[in-house]
Protein backbone atom coordinates (compact mmCIF):
# COMPACT_ATOMS: atom_id res chain seq x y z
CA UNK A 1 0.00 0.00 0.00
CA UNK A 2 0.99 3.63 -1.19
CA UNK A 3 2.48 6.06 2.28
CA UNK A 4 3.69 9.00 2.76
CA UNK A 5 5.64 9.83 6.10
CA UNK A 6 7.53 12.98 6.48
CA UNK A 7 9.15 14.00 9.93
CA UNK A 8 10.85 17.35 10.34
CA UNK A 9 11.36 17.88 7.02
CA UNK A 10 13.69 21.45 6.69
CA UNK A 11 15.01 22.53 2.92
CA UNK A 12 17.03 25.33 2.43
CA UNK A 13 18.72 26.89 -0.42
CA UNK A 14 21.53 28.75 -0.93
CA UNK A 15 20.83 31.00 -3.83
CA UNK A 16 24.48 31.59 -5.41
CA UNK A 17 25.16 34.56 -6.76
CA UNK A 18 27.14 34.13 -9.99
CA UNK A 19 30.60 35.63 -8.17
CA UNK A 20 30.36 32.86 -5.72
CA UNK A 21 29.74 30.56 -8.28
CA UNK A 22 33.71 30.96 -9.61
CA UNK A 23 36.21 29.32 -8.70
CA UNK A 24 38.29 32.47 -8.26
CA UNK A 25 36.64 33.84 -5.93
CA UNK A 26 36.23 31.08 -3.49
CA UNK A 27 40.53 30.51 -3.97
CA UNK A 28 40.68 34.23 -3.18
CA UNK A 29 38.12 33.75 -0.36
CA UNK A 30 39.86 30.57 1.26
CA UNK A 31 43.45 32.37 0.89
CA UNK A 32 42.53 35.31 2.92
CA UNK A 33 40.55 32.89 4.93
CA UNK A 34 37.65 34.36 4.94
CA UNK A 35 38.85 37.83 7.24
CA UNK A 36 38.30 40.53 4.98
CA UNK A 37 34.78 41.13 3.81
CA UNK A 38 35.15 43.27 0.62
CA UNK A 39 32.09 45.75 0.60
CA UNK A 40 29.02 44.60 -1.95
CA UNK A 41 28.33 41.44 -0.46
CA UNK A 42 29.52 39.34 -3.22
CA UNK A 43 30.79 36.45 -0.68
CA UNK A 44 27.82 36.40 0.89
CA UNK A 45 25.91 33.10 0.44
CA UNK A 46 21.70 33.86 1.07
CA UNK A 47 20.10 31.12 2.14
CA UNK A 48 16.38 30.68 2.12
CA UNK A 49 14.68 28.18 4.01
CA UNK A 50 12.04 26.73 1.76
CA UNK A 51 10.09 24.47 4.03
CA UNK A 52 10.90 24.17 7.52
CA UNK A 53 9.98 21.25 9.98
CA UNK A 54 7.30 19.79 8.17
CA UNK A 55 5.01 16.82 9.16
CA UNK A 56 2.81 14.77 6.92
CA UNK A 57 1.48 11.62 7.37
CA UNK A 58 -0.18 10.44 4.21
CA UNK A 59 -2.24 6.97 3.71
CA UNK A 60 -3.66 5.23 0.50
CA UNK A 61 -7.14 7.13 -0.04
CA UNK A 62 -5.80 10.54 0.94
CA UNK A 63 -6.45 13.23 -2.09
CA UNK A 64 -4.67 16.45 -0.60
CA UNK A 65 -5.03 19.86 -1.65
CA UNK A 66 -2.08 22.32 -1.16
CA UNK A 67 -2.86 25.89 -0.91
CA UNK A 68 -0.85 29.15 0.02
CA UNK A 69 0.62 32.40 -1.48
CA UNK A 70 3.35 32.03 -4.00
CA UNK A 71 6.28 31.28 -2.88
CA UNK A 72 4.57 29.42 0.56
CA UNK A 73 6.49 25.93 -0.33
CA UNK A 74 4.03 24.01 -2.13
CA UNK A 75 6.33 23.20 -5.05
CA UNK A 76 9.10 22.59 -2.86
CA UNK A 77 7.25 20.08 -1.11
CA UNK A 78 6.05 18.68 -4.34
CA UNK A 79 9.47 18.52 -5.29
CA UNK A 80 10.47 16.69 -1.89
CA UNK A 81 7.47 14.22 -2.27
CA UNK A 82 8.92 13.60 -5.67
CA UNK A 83 12.25 13.07 -3.90
CA UNK A 84 13.75 15.52 -6.17
CA UNK A 85 15.11 17.49 -3.09
CA UNK A 86 16.63 15.70 -0.49
CA UNK A 87 16.07 17.88 2.35
CA UNK A 88 18.86 19.41 4.88
CA UNK A 89 17.23 17.64 7.89
CA UNK A 90 14.39 15.68 8.75
CA UNK A 91 13.53 12.15 6.88
CA UNK A 92 11.39 10.80 3.89
CA UNK A 93 9.67 7.72 3.32
CA UNK A 94 7.26 7.13 0.47
CA UNK A 95 6.10 3.66 -0.20
CA UNK A 96 5.40 3.35 -3.52
CA UNK A 97 5.60 4.09 -7.28
CA UNK A 98 5.53 7.88 -7.26
CA UNK A 99 4.87 10.00 -10.35
CA UNK A 100 5.28 13.60 -10.61
CA UNK A 101 2.69 15.50 -13.37
CA UNK A 102 4.65 19.11 -12.82
CA UNK A 103 4.86 19.23 -17.05
CA UNK A 104 2.99 17.02 -18.72
CA UNK A 105 5.00 17.99 -22.04
CA UNK A 106 8.35 16.70 -19.91
CA UNK A 107 10.30 14.72 -22.27
CA UNK A 108 8.53 15.27 -25.30
CA UNK A 109 10.48 16.09 -28.31
CA UNK A 110 8.89 18.18 -31.04
CA UNK A 111 11.09 16.74 -33.92
CA UNK A 112 10.08 13.24 -33.33
CA UNK A 113 6.69 11.56 -34.59
CA UNK A 114 3.54 11.31 -32.28
CA UNK A 115 4.31 7.40 -31.88
CA UNK A 116 7.96 7.86 -30.98
CA UNK A 117 6.55 10.86 -28.22
CA UNK A 118 4.16 8.24 -27.24
CA UNK A 119 7.56 5.70 -25.72
CA UNK A 120 9.73 8.84 -24.93
CA UNK A 121 6.92 10.82 -22.75
CA UNK A 122 5.95 6.96 -21.09
CA UNK A 123 9.76 6.05 -20.42
CA UNK A 124 9.89 9.51 -18.45
CA UNK A 125 6.98 8.30 -16.60
CA UNK A 126 8.92 5.63 -15.52
CA UNK A 127 6.95 3.12 -17.55
CA UNK A 128 9.14 0.07 -19.62
CA UNK A 129 8.64 -0.64 -23.30
CA UNK A 130 6.76 -3.07 -22.82
CA UNK A 131 4.18 -1.29 -20.54
CA UNK A 132 3.94 1.53 -23.27
CA UNK A 133 3.85 -1.02 -26.64
CA UNK A 134 0.78 -2.52 -24.50
CA UNK A 135 -1.30 0.94 -23.91
CA UNK A 136 -0.05 2.55 -26.90
CA UNK A 137 -3.01 1.28 -29.48
CA UNK A 138 -5.52 2.61 -26.74
CA UNK A 139 -3.63 5.97 -26.46
CA UNK A 140 -3.87 6.36 -29.93
CA UNK A 141 -7.38 5.62 -30.22
CA UNK A 142 -8.14 8.27 -27.09
CA UNK A 143 -6.12 11.06 -28.62
CA UNK A 144 -8.39 10.95 -32.23
CA UNK A 145 -4.87 12.12 -33.73
CA UNK A 146 -5.37 9.39 -36.28
CA UNK A 147 -2.53 9.47 -39.09
CA UNK A 148 -1.03 12.38 -37.48
CA UNK A 149 0.54 10.73 -34.96
CA UNK A 150 2.81 9.02 -37.77
CA UNK A 151 4.14 12.97 -38.37
CA UNK A 152 6.38 15.18 -36.56
CA UNK A 153 4.78 16.75 -33.68
CA UNK A 154 6.22 20.12 -34.35
CA UNK A 155 3.64 20.03 -36.86
CA UNK A 156 0.63 19.41 -34.49
CA UNK A 157 -1.75 22.66 -33.29
CA UNK A 158 -0.92 23.33 -29.35
CA UNK A 159 -4.22 21.77 -28.62
CA UNK A 160 -3.14 18.58 -30.73
CA UNK A 161 0.02 18.37 -28.65
CA UNK A 162 -1.95 18.57 -25.86
CA UNK A 163 -4.31 15.63 -26.30
CA UNK A 164 -1.03 13.61 -27.20
CA UNK A 165 0.47 14.90 -23.62
CA UNK A 166 -2.42 13.78 -21.84
CA UNK A 167 -3.58 10.88 -23.22
CA UNK A 168 0.21 9.38 -22.34
CA UNK A 169 0.57 10.94 -18.60
CA UNK A 170 -2.68 9.44 -18.06
CA UNK A 171 -2.48 6.06 -19.22
CA UNK A 172 -0.76 4.05 -16.53
CA UNK A 173 -1.82 4.92 -12.76
CA UNK A 174 0.77 5.54 -10.50
CA UNK A 175 0.46 4.70 -6.47
CA UNK A 176 1.24 8.06 -5.70
CA UNK A 177 0.65 11.10 -7.91
CA UNK A 178 1.97 14.69 -7.72
CA UNK A 179 0.49 17.72 -9.71
CA UNK A 180 1.51 20.74 -10.14
CA UNK A 181 -1.43 23.45 -11.05
CA UNK A 182 -3.73 20.93 -12.43
CA UNK A 183 -3.43 18.90 -15.54
CA UNK A 184 -4.67 20.92 -18.52
CA UNK A 185 -6.64 18.78 -21.57
CA UNK A 186 -7.02 21.33 -24.82
CA UNK A 187 -10.21 22.87 -26.46
CA UNK A 188 -13.51 22.36 -24.88
CA UNK A 189 -14.77 19.09 -27.08
CA UNK A 190 -11.95 17.12 -25.84
CA UNK A 191 -12.38 18.03 -22.43
CA UNK A 192 -15.41 16.29 -21.59
CA UNK A 193 -13.59 13.05 -23.11
CA UNK A 194 -10.57 14.07 -20.42
CA UNK A 195 -12.34 14.85 -17.63
CA UNK A 196 -13.72 11.26 -18.07
CA UNK A 197 -10.61 10.14 -18.02
CA UNK A 198 -9.22 12.22 -15.65
CA UNK A 199 -11.53 10.76 -12.94
CA UNK A 200 -10.92 7.32 -13.98
CA UNK A 201 -7.63 7.21 -13.57
CA UNK A 202 -7.30 9.50 -10.73
CA UNK A 203 -9.81 6.90 -8.87
CA UNK A 204 -6.81 4.22 -9.33
CA UNK A 205 -4.47 5.88 -8.05
CA UNK A 206 -3.70 5.45 -3.59
CA UNK A 207 -2.33 8.47 -2.89
CA UNK A 208 -2.76 12.19 -4.94
CA UNK A 209 -1.36 15.20 -4.29
CA UNK A 210 -2.59 18.39 -5.98
CA UNK A 211 -0.94 22.08 -5.65
CA UNK A 212 -3.22 25.03 -7.16
CA UNK A 213 -4.40 28.56 -6.79
CA UNK A 214 -8.35 27.02 -8.19
CA UNK A 215 -10.51 26.19 -5.62
CA UNK A 216 -12.81 24.58 -7.74
CA UNK A 217 -10.24 22.30 -8.63
CA UNK A 218 -9.78 21.83 -4.91
CA UNK A 219 -12.81 20.87 -4.45
CA UNK A 220 -13.28 18.43 -7.46
CA UNK A 221 -10.37 16.03 -6.24
CA UNK A 222 -9.64 16.60 -2.98
CA UNK A 223 -10.62 15.41 0.35
CA UNK A 224 -8.34 17.34 2.91
CA UNK A 225 -6.49 20.25 2.52
CA UNK A 226 -3.06 21.60 3.59
CA UNK A 227 -2.60 25.29 3.93
CA UNK A 228 1.28 26.72 3.62
CA UNK A 229 2.55 29.84 4.86
CA UNK A 230 6.79 30.81 4.79
CA UNK A 231 7.62 27.30 4.58
CA UNK A 232 5.14 25.85 7.38
CA UNK A 233 1.90 23.63 7.46
CA UNK A 234 -0.09 26.15 9.00
CA UNK A 235 -3.46 24.12 8.25
CA UNK A 236 -5.00 21.30 7.70
CA UNK A 237 -8.08 19.00 8.02
CA UNK A 238 -11.49 19.19 6.00
CA UNK A 239 -11.37 21.56 2.92
CA UNK A 240 -13.73 24.13 3.28
CA UNK A 241 -11.76 24.22 6.94
CA UNK A 242 -8.51 24.99 5.54
CA UNK A 243 -10.28 27.38 2.82
CA UNK A 244 -11.97 29.86 5.16
CA UNK A 245 -8.26 29.59 7.34
CA UNK A 246 -6.95 30.58 4.03
CA UNK A 247 -9.47 33.66 3.35
CA UNK A 248 -8.49 35.29 6.65
CA UNK A 249 -4.93 34.95 5.92
CA UNK A 250 -5.40 36.58 2.54
CA UNK A 251 -7.93 39.17 4.07
CA UNK A 252 -6.96 39.87 7.85
CA UNK A 253 -9.81 42.81 8.21
CA UNK A 254 -12.69 40.18 7.18
CA UNK A 255 -11.67 38.60 10.58
CA UNK B 1 15.50 34.84 5.26
CA UNK B 2 19.19 34.11 6.53
CA UNK B 3 22.44 35.34 5.51
CA UNK B 4 24.76 33.18 6.04
CA UNK B 5 28.62 34.68 5.60
CA UNK B 6 30.76 32.32 6.06
CA UNK B 7 30.28 30.66 3.08
CA UNK B 8 32.68 27.66 3.54
CA UNK B 9 31.25 27.04 6.87
CA UNK B 10 28.20 25.79 4.94
CA UNK B 11 30.49 23.78 2.91
CA UNK B 12 31.80 22.07 5.22
CA UNK B 13 28.42 21.70 6.57
CA UNK B 14 27.26 19.94 3.87
CA UNK B 15 30.04 17.72 3.73
CA UNK B 16 29.27 16.88 7.14
CA UNK B 17 25.58 16.02 6.29
CA UNK B 18 27.23 13.97 2.85
CA UNK B 19 29.90 11.70 4.61
CA UNK B 20 27.88 9.25 6.33
CA UNK B 21 27.58 5.81 5.41
CA UNK B 22 23.98 5.98 4.63
CA UNK B 23 24.39 8.58 2.06
CA UNK B 24 27.57 6.45 0.43
CA UNK B 25 24.84 3.43 0.41
CA UNK B 26 22.31 5.97 -1.18
CA UNK B 27 24.98 7.54 -3.75
CA UNK B 28 25.34 3.08 -5.24
CA UNK B 29 21.89 2.80 -4.85
CA UNK B 30 21.64 6.16 -7.28
CA UNK B 31 24.16 4.55 -9.77
CA UNK B 32 22.60 1.16 -9.35
CA UNK B 33 19.08 2.36 -10.04
CA UNK B 34 20.51 4.57 -12.86
CA UNK B 35 21.15 1.49 -14.72
CA UNK B 36 17.99 0.07 -14.29
CA UNK B 37 16.75 3.24 -16.06
CA UNK B 38 18.70 2.60 -19.15
CA UNK B 39 15.55 1.76 -21.55
CA UNK B 40 15.17 6.02 -20.69
CA UNK B 41 18.90 6.72 -20.99
CA UNK B 42 19.22 4.33 -24.31
CA UNK B 43 16.69 6.36 -25.76
CA UNK B 44 17.80 9.89 -24.69
CA UNK B 45 21.25 9.32 -26.06
CA UNK B 46 19.79 8.07 -29.46
CA UNK B 47 17.61 10.90 -29.64
CA UNK B 48 20.41 13.23 -28.81
CA UNK B 49 22.30 12.20 -31.75
CA UNK B 50 19.66 11.77 -34.20
CA UNK B 51 18.22 15.03 -33.33
CA UNK B 52 21.88 16.96 -33.92
CA UNK B 53 22.04 15.34 -37.72
CA UNK B 54 18.00 15.30 -38.23
CA UNK B 55 17.11 16.68 -41.60
CA UNK B 56 20.57 16.27 -43.12
CA UNK B 57 21.29 13.90 -46.02
CA UNK B 58 24.34 11.61 -44.18
CA UNK B 59 22.82 11.59 -40.60
CA UNK B 60 25.11 10.81 -37.65
CA UNK B 61 27.86 9.70 -40.89
CA UNK B 62 28.89 13.54 -40.72
CA UNK B 63 30.51 12.37 -37.90
CA UNK B 64 32.26 9.75 -39.48
CA UNK B 65 32.69 12.01 -42.42
CA UNK B 66 33.99 14.82 -40.26
CA UNK B 67 36.97 12.92 -38.66
CA UNK B 68 37.95 10.93 -42.00
CA UNK B 69 38.57 14.54 -43.68
CA UNK B 70 40.38 15.21 -40.43
CA UNK B 71 42.64 12.04 -40.53
CA UNK B 72 43.25 12.04 -44.37
CA UNK B 73 44.10 15.59 -44.26
CA UNK B 74 46.56 15.77 -40.76
CA UNK B 75 47.74 12.25 -41.69
CA UNK B 76 49.33 13.85 -45.11
CA UNK B 77 50.67 16.82 -43.58
CA UNK B 78 52.12 15.37 -40.58
CA UNK B 79 53.46 12.65 -42.01
CA UNK B 80 55.64 14.67 -44.09
CA UNK B 81 56.56 17.55 -41.08
CA UNK B 82 57.91 14.06 -38.98
CA UNK B 83 58.87 12.06 -42.42
CA UNK B 84 56.80 9.12 -41.23
CA UNK B 85 56.11 6.36 -43.60
CA UNK B 86 52.55 6.38 -44.18
CA UNK B 87 51.60 2.59 -44.34
CA UNK B 88 52.82 2.75 -40.82
CA UNK B 89 51.70 6.42 -39.50
CA UNK B 90 47.44 6.67 -41.34
CA UNK B 91 46.85 3.76 -39.33
CA UNK B 92 48.20 5.04 -36.09
CA UNK B 93 46.90 8.36 -36.41
CA UNK B 94 43.30 7.34 -37.14
CA UNK B 95 43.59 4.97 -34.10
CA UNK B 96 44.72 7.44 -31.96
CA UNK B 97 42.41 10.19 -32.95
CA UNK B 98 39.08 7.91 -32.84
CA UNK B 99 39.97 6.68 -29.57
CA UNK B 100 41.13 11.08 -28.21
CA UNK B 101 37.69 11.51 -29.78
CA UNK B 102 36.24 9.20 -27.06
CA UNK B 103 37.80 10.08 -24.10
CA UNK B 104 37.56 14.40 -24.96
CA UNK B 105 34.13 13.56 -25.87
CA UNK B 106 33.47 11.72 -22.50
CA UNK B 107 35.44 14.33 -20.44
CA UNK B 108 33.60 17.53 -22.42
CA UNK B 109 30.46 16.15 -22.47
CA UNK B 110 30.62 14.99 -18.79
CA UNK B 111 31.57 18.30 -17.46
CA UNK B 112 27.63 19.46 -18.66
CA UNK B 113 25.96 16.31 -17.93
CA UNK B 114 23.97 18.20 -14.89
CA UNK B 115 24.21 21.34 -16.28
CA UNK B 116 22.33 20.37 -19.45
CA UNK B 117 19.50 18.33 -17.92
CA UNK B 118 18.80 20.88 -15.43
CA UNK B 119 15.01 21.35 -16.54
CA UNK B 120 14.74 17.93 -16.41
CA UNK B 121 16.43 17.09 -13.12
CA UNK B 122 13.79 19.64 -11.49
CA UNK B 123 10.92 17.58 -12.74
CA UNK B 124 11.42 13.88 -12.94
CA UNK B 125 12.22 11.62 -10.01
CA UNK B 126 14.93 9.98 -11.79
CA UNK B 127 18.08 8.84 -9.87
CA UNK B 128 21.07 11.72 -11.07
CA UNK B 129 23.43 9.09 -12.81
CA UNK B 130 20.50 8.20 -15.89
CA UNK B 131 22.39 12.08 -16.86
CA UNK B 132 26.03 10.30 -16.45
CA UNK B 133 24.98 7.14 -18.42
CA UNK B 134 23.19 9.44 -20.61
CA UNK B 135 26.68 11.32 -21.79
CA UNK B 136 28.88 8.12 -21.75
CA UNK B 137 26.31 6.70 -23.84
CA UNK B 138 26.45 8.86 -26.68
CA UNK B 139 30.08 9.20 -26.69
CA UNK B 140 30.07 6.18 -27.01
CA UNK B 141 27.53 5.90 -30.17
CA UNK B 142 29.69 8.88 -31.78
CA UNK B 143 32.98 6.52 -30.93
CA UNK B 144 30.70 3.98 -32.99
CA UNK B 145 30.77 5.78 -35.86
CA UNK B 146 34.42 6.94 -35.70
CA UNK B 147 35.01 3.55 -35.85
CA UNK B 148 34.44 3.50 -39.57
CA UNK B 149 36.99 5.77 -40.51
CA UNK B 150 40.00 3.33 -38.40
CA UNK B 151 38.51 0.49 -39.99
CA UNK B 152 38.56 1.69 -43.85
CA UNK B 153 42.50 3.13 -42.75
CA UNK B 154 43.65 0.06 -41.70
CA UNK B 155 41.79 -1.61 -44.31
CA UNK B 156 43.40 0.84 -46.76
CA UNK B 157 47.08 0.00 -45.47
CA UNK B 158 46.45 -3.83 -44.95
CA UNK B 159 46.56 -3.68 -40.66
CA UNK B 160 45.58 -7.30 -40.02
CA UNK B 161 43.75 -8.03 -36.68
CA UNK B 162 45.58 -10.22 -34.86
CA UNK B 163 44.26 -12.12 -31.47
CA UNK B 164 45.61 -9.25 -29.82
CA UNK B 165 43.16 -7.10 -31.53
CA UNK B 166 40.48 -9.02 -29.29
CA UNK B 167 42.10 -6.86 -26.25
CA UNK B 168 39.79 -4.38 -28.01
CA UNK B 169 37.24 -4.91 -25.78
CA UNK B 170 38.29 -5.19 -22.46
CA UNK B 171 40.22 -1.85 -22.99
CA UNK B 172 37.16 0.15 -24.07
CA UNK B 173 35.15 -0.98 -20.94
CA UNK B 174 38.25 -0.23 -18.39
CA UNK B 175 38.35 3.20 -20.40
CA UNK B 176 34.31 3.27 -20.18
CA UNK B 177 34.68 2.44 -16.19
CA UNK B 178 37.45 5.50 -16.36
CA UNK B 179 35.17 7.84 -18.15
CA UNK B 180 31.75 7.58 -15.70
CA UNK B 181 34.03 8.40 -12.78
CA UNK B 182 34.93 11.25 -14.94
CA UNK B 183 31.28 12.06 -15.78
CA UNK B 184 30.20 11.89 -12.80
CA UNK B 185 32.93 13.80 -10.77
CA UNK B 186 33.57 16.90 -13.54
CA UNK B 187 29.20 16.88 -14.00
CA UNK B 188 29.16 17.30 -9.71
CA UNK B 189 31.91 20.21 -9.76
CA UNK B 190 30.16 21.52 -12.58
CA UNK B 191 26.81 21.77 -11.48
CA UNK B 192 28.59 24.22 -8.65
CA UNK B 193 31.24 25.89 -9.82
CA UNK B 194 30.18 26.83 -13.92
CA UNK B 195 33.41 27.45 -14.99
CA UNK B 196 34.78 24.05 -14.46
CA UNK B 197 34.07 23.65 -18.18
CA UNK B 198 36.12 25.88 -19.48
CA UNK B 199 38.90 25.08 -17.72
CA UNK B 200 37.85 21.50 -18.46
CA UNK B 201 37.98 22.65 -22.35
CA UNK B 202 41.40 23.80 -22.13
CA UNK B 203 42.73 21.43 -20.27
CA UNK B 204 41.61 18.83 -22.90
CA UNK B 205 42.86 20.81 -25.41
CA UNK B 206 46.71 20.66 -24.18
CA UNK B 207 46.62 17.50 -22.71
CA UNK B 208 45.59 16.57 -26.87
CA UNK B 209 49.18 18.18 -27.79
CA UNK B 210 50.63 16.07 -24.87
CA UNK B 211 49.63 13.09 -25.74
CA UNK B 212 50.82 11.08 -28.73
CA UNK B 213 48.08 10.98 -30.62
CA UNK B 214 49.36 13.34 -33.74
CA UNK B 215 53.03 12.34 -32.98
CA UNK B 216 54.51 8.56 -31.91
CA UNK B 217 56.15 7.90 -28.18
CA UNK B 218 59.28 6.63 -30.11
CA UNK B 219 59.54 10.02 -31.41
CA UNK B 220 60.29 10.99 -27.98
CA UNK B 221 64.00 10.95 -26.55
CA UNK B 222 64.48 8.02 -24.06
CA UNK B 223 60.75 7.77 -23.35
CA UNK B 224 60.46 11.14 -21.31
CA UNK B 225 58.94 11.15 -17.88
CA UNK B 226 56.34 13.14 -19.38
CA UNK B 227 54.57 10.56 -21.25
CA UNK B 228 54.69 7.96 -18.63
CA UNK B 229 53.87 10.35 -16.06
CA UNK B 230 50.59 11.10 -18.43
CA UNK B 231 47.50 8.95 -17.40
CA UNK B 232 45.90 9.71 -20.51
CA UNK B 233 48.70 8.30 -22.60
CA UNK B 234 48.06 4.97 -21.05
CA UNK B 235 44.76 5.31 -21.56
CA UNK B 236 45.00 6.03 -25.43
CA UNK B 237 47.36 3.61 -25.77
CA UNK B 238 45.33 0.20 -24.37
CA UNK B 239 42.94 0.36 -26.96
CA UNK B 240 44.97 1.79 -29.40
CA UNK B 241 47.94 -1.49 -28.75
CA UNK B 242 45.59 -3.73 -29.96
CA UNK B 243 43.37 -1.71 -32.61
CA UNK B 244 46.63 -1.48 -34.49
CA UNK B 245 47.27 -5.81 -33.63
CA UNK B 246 50.06 -5.15 -31.13
CA UNK B 247 50.19 -7.32 -27.92
CA UNK B 248 48.68 -5.23 -24.65
CA UNK B 249 51.24 -4.23 -22.25
CA UNK B 250 51.55 -4.01 -18.52
CA UNK B 251 52.76 -0.93 -18.52
CA UNK B 252 49.90 0.77 -19.89
CA UNK B 253 47.34 -1.45 -18.11
CA UNK B 254 48.75 -1.22 -14.81
CA UNK B 255 48.53 2.76 -14.54
CA UNK B 256 44.88 2.85 -15.73
CA UNK B 257 43.38 0.18 -13.66
CA UNK B 258 45.43 2.14 -10.94
CA UNK B 259 43.61 5.41 -12.14
CA UNK B 260 40.16 3.70 -12.31
CA UNK B 261 40.18 2.65 -8.30
CA UNK B 262 41.24 5.94 -7.50
CA UNK B 263 39.48 7.58 -9.50
CA UNK B 264 36.16 6.04 -8.26
CA UNK B 265 37.16 5.95 -4.53
CA UNK B 266 37.75 9.75 -4.54
CA UNK B 267 34.30 10.28 -7.22
CA UNK B 268 32.27 7.88 -4.80
CA UNK B 269 33.37 10.29 -1.68
CA UNK B 270 32.35 13.65 -3.40
CA UNK B 271 29.14 11.59 -5.07
CA UNK B 272 28.18 10.76 -1.50
CA UNK B 273 29.08 13.83 -0.21
CA UNK B 274 27.29 16.36 -2.50
CA UNK B 275 24.80 13.93 -4.81
CA UNK B 276 21.93 15.20 -2.75
CA UNK B 277 22.51 18.80 -3.51
CA UNK B 278 23.01 18.93 -7.64
CA UNK B 279 19.09 19.42 -7.63
CA UNK B 280 19.78 22.13 -5.27
CA UNK B 281 22.42 23.75 -7.72
CA UNK B 282 21.34 23.28 -11.55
Amino acid sequence: MASISLEHVTVSFPVYASASRSIKNRLIQSATGGQIHPGGGSQKITVVDALRDINLHLRSGDRIGLVGHNGAGKTTLLRVLANIYEPNAGRVAVEGKTVPLFDIHLGMDPESTGYENIVLRGLYLGLTRKQISDHVDEIADFTELGDFLNLPIRTYSAGMQMRLAFAISTAVPPDILLIDEGIGAGDAAFLQKASERLKQFTQQVSIIVLSSHSEILIRQMCNKALLMEHGRVIGSGPIEEVFEQYHILLNPHLK
Amino acid sequence: MATNAEASSAFVQQLRHGLQIEQLRRALQDIHAGWQHRELWGTLGLHEVRQRYRRSTLGPFWITLSMGIMVFALGILYGQIFGQVLDEYMPFLAAGFVIWGLISAIIQGGCQSFITAEGIIRQLNAPLSIYAFREVWTALIAFGHNLLVFIVVALWYGITPTLYSLWVIPATLLVVVNGFWMVLFLGLLSARFRDVPLIIASVVQVLFFLTPVIWQPTMLPDRAILLELNPFYHLVEIMRGPLLGLSPSWSNWFPVIIMAVLGWGITLIFYSAYRWRIAYWV
